[in-house]
């Protein structure tokens, strides 16, 4: 089988349609979980089929597409997914956050603020921040409904009581627009200010079958206590290649002996610092 | 007596499973800091009676009026569900036979406590926690058990760690299924003396759903018996356990094993 023997972006035109009006409703309410009828991708669950989903529904022949994990352009299943696109829908594709008009991403949201005119496709596991308090789906729906959130602070509490800080690292709860209790996908918590974004941002769990939105310049809120409040932690230093003391970091085992460095986990940020000529403290080695 | 309002007035409430009866036509009114006990065998209706009341179950029939702190008298039956779920946080509360129902087993006592005060807004970790520990000593748990799971508690200790979670927002009526079922007679009477002594400090109402005969005679002011969905006897509780007129309430008083 050739690549023009695919449709465009894989899906189907109904199926698109389908996804269309799950990610339009998810505009309309934001956080509020859309159920969809989410269909097998030549990928196994786990590896992005909800955002494939997604960015398949949003693609245009203009756009052109950034694929992140982790914050990095270079593993296994961005370049897989941006292969993917590359093939089933010929489009371009970038490493710049800037050039991108579709991102999707796992785990991360870029460095550089995105602008109106960018779309952000999450992949999300989980998509109910109440699961873990809540297993019944049919009690949590019931929660949604009528605003019932006060157990989302039980985690935070335990947190504080066992550990004496919020150490919740990740996936860390915000409510939308003061309605939605919202899983912001395993992004960093010093990600979650940026969720207050001008792009368009899309939640898609494939397995779970839902969608989620957040439309550009609304309210999300991190939840915490009045004495114990919200903070974006990062590692406390700088990257270790490009020097930049405000992005986030990934610590990286260098050898046997103990050796460590801290380095951009968004690779595109970090590689255009350095290539306007910042350098952090061990650029040479690496 | 005649004009103060009843807490709680339920009208003619029945629930039948199918074609087997719940409960029929019961009728009672409980008033402000009364103890009502409600007591038959088992299958005799009292559970499903106590679900009705407490918003559990919906009844087939009947109203079940609830003087709110708010709007006064309120159907609990017609009210919307937020407003029904409201109640189960705040006004009301409801102590299950077994802890594990009534408690959440894998996150610590005192998030145990403190999740009726976040249930309703609380936002200061300091406060919850000073609640919590408040109330876990009330409730004879000593305070440095606060971040223990209740699986690390005894069946005493859980049931008393319930009732704690129940009360620290201060509900104006307490359900109360079977408290001291699965416990042993020593930890059951020390339940039963911070039980009575919660009950008169803080003014509460109760409904005391048992089959313990020693459990109602302690606690409950009135006393209702219950057989086959049907009310057969009510009055004083000593009134009935002393002089009881119906032929099943004679039995039951009758067969309570004398020590």
């Amino acid at each position: 089988m050739n690549e023009t023997s695919y449709n465009f972006a894989y899906l189907d035109e109904q199926t698109k349609r389908m996804i269309r009006r799950a990610i339009l409703k998810g505009l309309a309410v934001p956080g509020y979980q859309v159920p969809f009828a989410s269909r097998e991708m030549p990928m196994p669950y786990g590896w992005g089929t909800g955002g494939v989903q997604v960015s398949a529904a949003v693609l245009t022949p203009e756009d052109t597409m950034k694929v992140i994990d982790q914050g990095a352009d270079d593993t296994t299943n961005a370049v897989s997914i941006r292969k993917f696109f590359e093939k089933t829908a010929t489009i371009a594709v970038t490493e710049h956050t800037e050039e991108a008009t579709v991102i999707q991403t796992r785990h991360r949201i870029p460095e550089v603020l995105l602008r109106e005119d960018q779309v952000l496709v999450y992949q999300v596991p989980i998509p109910e921040p109440l699961r873990f308090i809540e297993p019944r789906e049919t009690e949590t729906r019931k929660m949604h409904a009528l605003e019932e959130y006060g157990v989302m602070h039980l985690k935070l509490y335990e947190n504080i009581a066992h550990h004496g800080a919020i150490t919740t690292a990740y996936a860390y709860p915000v409510q939308v627009e003061g309605r939605y209790m919202m899983d912001p996908s395993p992004i960093p918590k010093f990600d979650n200010p940026k969720l207050e974004s001008a792009a368009i941002q899309l939640f898609g769990a494939g397995r779970e079958q839902r969608i989620y939105a957040v439309p550009p310049y609304t309210q999300v809120v991190s939840l915490d206590f009045d004495d114990y409040p919200f903070d974006p932690s990062k590692a406390d230093c700088a990257c270790d290649l490009c020097g930049s003391e405000t992005s986030y970091l990934d610590e990286v085992i260098v050898d046997d002996a103990g050796g460590r460095m801290f380095v951009c986990s968004d690779t595109d940020y970090c590689e255009q610092r350095r290539a306007a000529g910042f350098t952090g403290a061990k650029a040479e080695a690496a | 007596m005649a004009d103060v309002t009843p807490l709680l007035d339920v009208r003619n409430v029945s629930k039948s499973y199918g074609a087997r009866v719940g409960c029929r036509d019961v009728s009672f009114a409980l008033y402000p800091g009364e103890v009502m006990g409600i007591v038959g065998e088992s299958g005799s209706g009292k559970s499903t009676l106590l679900n009705c009341r407490a918003g559990h179950l919906e009844p087939d029939g009947g109203e079940i009026i609830f003087d709110t702190r708010v709007d006064g008298p309120q159907d609990t039956v017609t009210m919307s569900e937020p407003e029904r779920r409201m109640l189960g946080r705040t006004d009301w509360a409801f102590v299950h036979q077994n802890p594990r129902d009534g408690l959440r087993m894998r996150v610590s006592a005192g998030a145990n406590v403190g999740e009726r005060l976040m249930a309703v807004g609380a936002r200061h970790y300091g406060n919850i926690r000073h609640a919590a520990e408040d109330w876990l000593e009330r409730v004879e748990i000593s305070a440095e058990r606060i971040d223990d799971r209740p699986a690390q508690f005894s069946g005493g200790m859980q049931q008393r760690l319930q009732i704690a979670r129940n009360l620290v927002s201060g509900p104006r009526l307490v359900f109360m299924d079977e408290p001291t079922g699965g416990l042993d007679v020593s930890v059951q009477a020390r339940l039963l003396d911070l039980l009575r002594n919660l009950v008169r400090t803080m003014g509460l109402s109760a409904i005391v759903v048992t089959h313990d005969l020693a459990v109602v005679r302690l606690l409950a002011d009135r006393l209702m018996v219950m057989k086959d969905g049907d009310v057969i006897e009510t009055g004083l509780t000593d009134q009935v356990l002393d002089d009881p007129q119906a032929a099943y309430t004679q039995l039951l008083v009758s067969s309570v094993l004398q020590v």
